[in-house]
């Protein structure tokens, strides 16, 4: 659990009172009716704090970095690829990766809701499943780099994947420069989750030491 | 449903703000629902597009006074009212009164955690042949469905290229009203910025959707 009860602003005191005795009441009925037990509840919570998160992803690019075959698999059948890596969480059957370049910037949004390949990247952030983001990632999306500090070459193909299905895409960032001989341990290091959005780049071996 | 959750190409809503060093959750309540909704969906009260759809059903200005895990509460207490799992009398008094309607695949406990943890499979055996190519030139159709539905508005009306097959897969238009999977053929289109936005559009975006076949017309 996280323990971030008390971290809310006080104006929205009231709504957030409101809503956890709501939500206590809502687990209570589902309990006493015999539709959940809430120990699976807690199961449940921590299966998501623990075993999944950008963590699985990052292993995922830093692999495709250092083996070029892996990454002709994965690029081909994102799924079929990432399942081979068996200590990789498990992802279904319709993951896509695609690949940045230096002609195409790949950026991912779901703008009806806040679809996110959770079993890659985790469960998404505030920002990913808010209005903001989901209304302008489609029409402006150099605007919306721009909200993360991040800029491209005036003539790079912007290419924006709204995850309006059940596909979910993992964008293969490009690897850092002076990473030559690197292990995909160390690879994985530098993969940080909106790098694997498209809000972002991986960081580089300077920033990193 | 032309609700305010098709929100792409809107305007007004201010600058994307990421939270640094965010944690999972913000507060202990929103980790029980997420753990609430994926349990009585893995139990067979409701499947993922019926879920979404009671999201979207929420008053407009509800839904965009509420956080993430608020419309997930709201959307799930609404869907089990009306589902009849529950009544809204129970959840105001804190405690079941009513008899239990069974659940599809029965109580979820602790054994079903691990399955809950993979994701859900949407491929289904193709009912008819695929009607377009990746290269086709197609049109999102103007269509207004008054229920859940995955094509968005932005796109409704202009032309695009088919550019990837993702085989049939189950129609959320169907599905999230319980009329069942009615697999439908699912295609990635690709538009120019342009094509959806106006020749002030910046030149070097595209933007793609995953649209089912029912949504496109050869153009």
């Amino acid at each position: 659990m996280t323990g971030h009860d008390h971290d809310h602003h006080d104006h929205d005191h009231s709504e957030l009172s409101e809503t956890e005795l709501r939500v206590r009441a809502l687990e209570t009925v589902l309990t006493e009716k015999g539709y959940v037990d809430p120990a699976a509840l807690d199961a449940i919570i921590q299966a998501y704090e623990t075993k999944i998160g950008p963590h699985n992803g990052a292993q995922v690019v830093a692999k495709a970095w250092s083996d070029p075959a892996f990454k002709r698999s994965l690029l081909d059948d994102a799924t079929k690829a990432v399942s081979r890596l068996g200590h990789v969480s498990r992802v279904g059957d319709h993951l896509v990766a695609v690949e940045n370049t230096p002609q195409r910037h790949n950026m991912v949004v779901c703008t009806l809701c806040s679809c996110y390949p959770w079993e890659m990247l985790g469960l998404p952030p505030v920002w990913y499943k808010g209005a903001p983001y989901r209304s302008r990632a489609v029409k402006d999306p150099r605007g919306v780099l721009a909200d993360f500090g991040v800029s491209l070459p005036k003539d790079t193909e912007i290419r924006v994947w709204d995850s309006t299905a059940e596909t979910r895409f993992l964008v293969l960032p490009m690897r850092p420069e002076g990473t030559d001989g690197w292990s995909e341990q160390q690879l994985a290091e530098l993969v940080t989750r909106d790098s694997m959005i498209g809000t972002g780049f991986p960081k580089t071996p300077g920033a990193q030491s | 449903m032309n609700g305010v959750h098709d929100m792409g190409g809107m305007d007004g809503f201010g600058k994307v703000e990421p939270e640094l060093n965010e944690p999972m959750f913000h507060a202990e309540w929103e980790a029980r629902v997420l753990a609430m909704v994926r349990a009585m969906g893995a139990a067979g009260a409701f499947n993922i597009d019926t879920s979404r759809f009671y999201r979207e059903m929420l008053p407009p200005h509800v839904y965009l006074s509420s956080s993430y895990y608020r419309k997930w509460l709201l959307g799930l207490e609404d869907l089990l009212i009306d589902k009849g799992y529950m009544a809204a009398s129970e959840v105001a008094a804190g405690h079941a009164v009513e008899t239990a309607r069974p659940l599809k695949h029965g109580k979820f406990g602790l054994d079903d955690v691990e399955r809950i943890m993979v994701r859900g499979k949407f491929g289904r055996p193709a009912p008819a042949p695929a009607k377009f190519k990746p290269g086709d030139h197609v049109r999102a159709k103007n269509i207004h469905p008054a229920t859940h539905t995955r094509l968005p508005r932005y796109v409704r009306g202009h032309v695009g290229v088919i550019e990837r097959d993702h085989g049939c897969q189950v129609f959320p238009d169907s599905a999230a009203t319980e009329s069942g999977e009615n697999p439908q053929w699912l295609y990635t289109v690709v538009f120019d910025g342009a094509e959806l936005w106006g020749p002030d559009a910046d030149p070097t975006v595209k933007i793609s959707i995953d649209a089912f076949e029912p949504y496109l017309e050869a153009a």
